[in-house]
């Protein structure tokens, strides 16, 4: 029965800058893959995108931030996830993040990380790689 | 000035021949590199162009003289052998303190006019100490949360010789207000400042979305920042309309084109049905575009743009002065064409933007640096970047003759095409009742996307070419310098606040925070309002939180 | 619900398990043409409800591509006010090749939710402007929404659409044309034929995106539901309900059950529709033979 397991990926724009172009175009890519993709918008807080996460039983939770706060906010999401019960959500990234930043972020289970130009099956591929729907 | 009428159907038939004839021989050798060729936009441009491609062009009429109507040829008759541009970087980071050290190194390094950058939170009128803030305090921009901030900001920086343009928007009347406090402590009077507010709100709903407010009460503050300008500082840029973020939203040329003049459109009607003048506050209206890297395509841009404003201003709104008539405009390099790949070749790019900056007109000009898409720039990148333009203005010789692209037929011709799209475009925008109504039904936003979706497409199919991303790409990183803000700003911008807090007048900021509530009920001119309130060190996050208790908050319609 | 979305084996036990606790729930369902502002209208009710302390629970349903099958689900944008607001839960769905404004297992999820403890639970239909009239057999109060300014389509709105409303909401009425539209609804309306008792579905002005008419919606809803409650039909609305709701489990039943068959088929249906054509079968025997065997395997999983 997995050929209906479809799967559904939240697309999250955490943070206060407003550059959604990467994330709609991230969005429009992921629904042309076949898969289902949330849309939550602009300026989330982790807690509104955790919150989404869980109601919406998401396999994935994918976030763009192109402000520099990616440090702070992309962990936080992680970290919700897991008080929540979410800890096996895959948690991607994109945005302009420094190589060292990259490591860190990955310590910290934002496992997938795209910097401004990835092609997009790249990221679909990533996705068909690393996730799978949640049992 | 293409000729007489039978030299050009002579021309059209001896073009066709030519195609038939040599074309067809050439091709036939070495056949065409692409199915189609197209601007970056992806507009299809002839292969050649000829007088009979622009057969309704009248000289005086659709070109004229810079400085004269249509302005088509320049804004002013002395450009650049009169001044060169404004070279105006575009900066900010980290604390007040942090980014005025950088203001003074650009201006000890020849450069003209300071440009701020605010962090996020400022942007969208949150303290540093706002649990929005978190992880955003002074990362793409400098924190700035009250005149304290501002003081430290402009700190030996005399703003009667210095102009200042602030990329603000939401905040834009209280950023001015606080400017206007740090002018009258260094004695200077409000009249006598000179500098421009981005103020440009219906971009921010279109594209940028570093928004606040619901449309209608933003258009308010806007156009009571024109009205007390145009009384009380003159020499102020009450708007700067910007296309520049239409365009980093993935909009093509005509679109940025189009939305931009819409959005100027919007203001003037929002102005003049608020019963001002329009002669009166139009010339403080200037323009802010972006410097793709489509050359031709640009420089048709601004030259269009400049047309169809004088027109526009002159036939909808019967402006008579000049200076209303007249399209002056900042540019900035793309961002969006800046690869993370390679990034010294974004130095390449630059320029080829900033040379189609300087041959369509521009009055000032941000050239980018090439570590943009990695980080904030060094201190070195943002050099090369000011050198840039400063080789252009010294070296290049392009400055010395005014519109040197002018009578191109192929420029003529795609400036004509420009043009004649992007009034499509406004004609479509008026039907649907103006730029606010459009913008609420998400029009401008869907077209944006889906732009920039199909140039995606286009790039992953390799229809068109970025070198060192999809093509040329080499293996490993080239490492240059990069410059990283660290948590510790955050830190430092809190223990700011609590001692401001502490140690001003409690209660007279109180009272200010409350007259700044009744205005925001009423309908006076808030300005007055503003100033006393930042004067009294009442935070930007203080006065706005009172702002959306009135105005309500603008969320995210999500256009897709 | 993810399972029961998926129509995975073990979901119908869930449902059964927590069929008992359904019915409890004010199921409202807001249907409409696309970009009528069905999503701005149910954040609004969701704050009404929430002022009065109902837990409220929305399933939105947008439409899956036909090309890829994948979709976005973008109703949810809508309702960030109430991300994180515990007595709220949002669940947004895709139609994956369902007609009719719902998903297949909508209804299900709806139940879900009543089980869930959830006061009302709200259904955004799909947009397609037409024929969704499945989701009355969901709700137990449906409210069609309709702008101005979209040409003469009062008139062109499809008989169906009248029928199924139990109140109808013109929204944007901040634009012109908000009254027009009223009038003519309501000639619509007084044109049908009724019989006494028969509930008079009102017309609301709304301007969700300033909150406008939002009062006099709920307005409409609560009466509706009280009427519906007290006026002695509801015996009758029920057995009507139940016999839609059984309809529906043992269509979609027998759907889970072929679809099963057929991808177990090798090859998948490429599969057979080749080994019906090399055999020389007409497509009616080979349909039986598999709705056959699916009936088999029903009998043996039990309906899973
Ligand atoms: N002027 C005006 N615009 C509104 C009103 N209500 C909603 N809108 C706008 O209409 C657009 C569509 O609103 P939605 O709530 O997404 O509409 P929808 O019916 O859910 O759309 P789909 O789910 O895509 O079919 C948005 O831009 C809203 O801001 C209103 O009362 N007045
Ligand atoms: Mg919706």
């Amino acid at each position: 029965m997995s050929s209906t397991r479809k799967l559904r990926i939240l697309v999250a724009k955490p943070g206060l800058d407003g550059h959604d172009r990467g994330a709609k175009i991230v969005a429009r890519a992921l629904r042309d893959a076949g898969f289902e993709v949330i849309y939550t918008g602009l300026h989330q807080t982790p807690e509104m995108i955790a919150a989404a996460a869980i109601q919406e039983d998401v396999d994935a939770v994918g976030m763009s931030i192109m402000s520099g706060a990616h440090m702070v906010l992309m962990p936080a999401v992680v970290d919700l996830l897991r008080a929540r019960g979410g800890e096996g959500i895959a948690v991607f990234g994109g945005g302009i993040i420094p190589d060292d930043d990259m490591e860190a972020l990955r310590a910290k289970g934002v496992k997938g990380l795209f910097t401004p130009g990835t092609p997009l099956a790249e990221i679909v591929d990533w996705i068909n790689a690393n996730v799978t729907p949640r049992q | 000035m293409a000729g007489e009428k039978d030299d050009l159907e002579s021309i059209a038939a001896r073009r066709e021949e030519w195609e038939e004839k040599e074309c067809r021989e050439s091709f036939g050798r070495i056949p065409a590199r692409l199915p189609r060729f197209s601007t970056v936009s992806d507009m299809e441009v002839k292969a050649l162009a000829t007088p009979a491609d622009v057969p309704n062009m009248d000289y005086e009429r659709d070109l004229g003289f810079p400085g004269c109507y249509p302005y088509t040829r320049g804004a002013q008759a002395s450009m650049y052998r009169g001044r060169l541009w404004t070279m105006r970087q575009f900066a900010g980071f980290g604390t007040a303190r942090d980014t005025n050290g950088r203001y003074k190194y650009l201006l000890s390094q020849g450069q003209t006019g300071l440009s701020v950058a605010f962090h996020y939170p400022t942007l969208m009128g949150y303290d540093s100490d706002h649990p929005r803030a978190r992880g955003e305090v002074g990362k793409c921009g400098v924190a700035i949360d009250s005149l304290a901030d501002m003081e430290v900001l402009f700190d030996g920086i005399p703003f009667d010789k210095v102009t200042t343009s602030m990329t603000i928007n939401g905040p834009a009347a209280i950023l001015l207000a606080m400017y206007i406090a740090v002018a009258e402590k260094q004695g200077i009077g409000q009249d006598a400042i000179g500098g421009t507010i981005q103020n440009d709100i219906l971009k921010e709903y279109i594209a940028q979305k570093s928004w606040i407010f619901p449309p209608r009460p933003s258009m308010r503050l806007i156009v009571d920042t024109i009205a007390y300008c145009t009384e009380h500082v003159p020499r102020w840029n009450t708007i700067s309309v910007s296309g520049y973020h239409i365009r980093e939203a993935g909009s093509t040329a005509v679109q940025e084109l189009a939305f931009t003049l819409a959005d100027g459109i919007g203001y003037v009607q929002a102005a003049a049905d608020a019963g001002l003048d329009v002669d009166a506050f139009a010339p403080r209206l200037s323009f802010f575009f972006n410097a793709h890297v489509d050359f031709f395509e640009e420089v048709a841009k601004y030259r269009a743009a400049r047309r169809i404003w004088a027109r526009v201003m002159k036939e909808r709104f019967g402006a008579k002065r000049p200076d209303s008539l007249r399209l002056r405009f900042h540019t900035q390099t793309a961002g969006c064409t800046l690869t993370a790949q390679q990034p010294m070749n974004n130095v390449v790019r630059t320029t080829i933007e900033a040379l189609a900056a300087v041959m369509g007109g521009t009055q000032s000009l941000h050239t980018n640096s090439m570590d943009e898409t990695l980080a904030l720039p060094s201190e070195q990148a943002v050099t090369v970047a000011l050198r840039t333009q400063q080789i252009i203005a010294e070296e290049s010789g392009v400055p010395n003759t005014m519109d040197p692209l002018g009578g191109s037929f192929f420029v003529e011709w795609l400036t004509g095409r420009m043009e004649a799209d992007a009034l499509e475009y406004i004609r479509k925008i008026d039907d649907m009742g103006g730029i606010i109504p459009a913008v609420e039904q998400g029009y401008p936003q869907r077209e944006i996307a889906d732009a920039a979706y199909h140039y995606q497409q286009q790039l992953e199919k390799a229809e068109k070419v970025v070198v060192g991303v999809n093509k040329y790409v080499m293996e490993g990183k080239i490492d240059i310098p990069i410059l990283k803000i660290g948590e510790e700003v955050e830190a430092e911008q809190r223990r700011r606040l609590a001692a401001l807090r502490a140690g001003r007048d409690g209660a007279e900021a109180a009272r200010c925070l409350e007259a700044v509530e009744r205005a925001a009920r009423g309908t006076e001119n808030m300005m007055p309002y503003f100033i006393r309130a930042v004067k009294a060190y009442c935070t930007l996050g203080e006065i706005i939180g009172v702002l959306r208790r009135v105005f309500g908050e603008y969320k995210d319609p999500g256009m897709f | 619900m993810r399972d029961i979305d998926d129509g995975m084996p073990g979901a119908v036990d869930a449902l059964k398990a927590l069929y008992p606790r359904t019915g409890r729930a004010h199921v409202v369902g807001v249907t409409g043409a696309p970009g009528t502002g069905k999503s701005t209208i149910c954040d609004r009710l969701i704050g009404s409800f929430r002022a009065e302390g109902k837990k409220v629970g929305v399933v939105a349903v947008d439409p899956s591509s036909p090309y890829s099958g994948g979709a976005i689900l973008g109703d949810r944008i809508r309702m960030q006010e109430h991300a994180t607001d515990p007595g709220v839960f949002i669940r947004s769905m895709a139609t994956r090749g369902h007609l009719g404004g719902l998903s297949a297992s909508t209804g299900d999820v709806v139940r879900v939710m009543d089980a869930m403890g959830m006061d009302v639970v709200i259904v955004e239909t799909v947009g397609v402007g037409q024929d969704e009239i499945e989701v009355a057999r969901t709700a137990h109060t449906t409210v069609v929404v309709l702008v101005p300014g979209m040409g003469d389509d009062v008139q062109a709105i499809k008989a169906g659409l009248l029928e199924i409303a139990d109140c109808f909401a013109v929204n944007k009425s901040d634009r012109d044309g908000a009254d027009k539209v009223v009038r003519e609804l309501q000639v619509m309306l007084d044109m049908r034929p009724r019989r006494e008792g028969d509930w008079e579905p009102p017309v609301v002005k709304t301007a969700a995106i300033h909150g406008e008419g939002i009062g006099d919606l709920r307005g409409a809803l609560d009466r509706h539901a009280e009427w519906a409650a007290g006026s002695g039909r509801s015996g009758q609305v029920l057995t009507d309900r139940r016999k839609s709701e059984l309809g529906e489990i043992m269509r979609g039943m027998i759907a889970k059950a072929v679809e099963r068959r057929i991808e177990a088929y090798p090859g998948g249906i490429d599969g057979l529709a080749n080994d019906v054509r090399a055999a020389g079968k007409d497509p009616y025997t080979a349909a039986e033979e598999i709705l056959k065997g699916a009936m088999d395997g029903l009998k043996e999983s039990g309906g899973r």
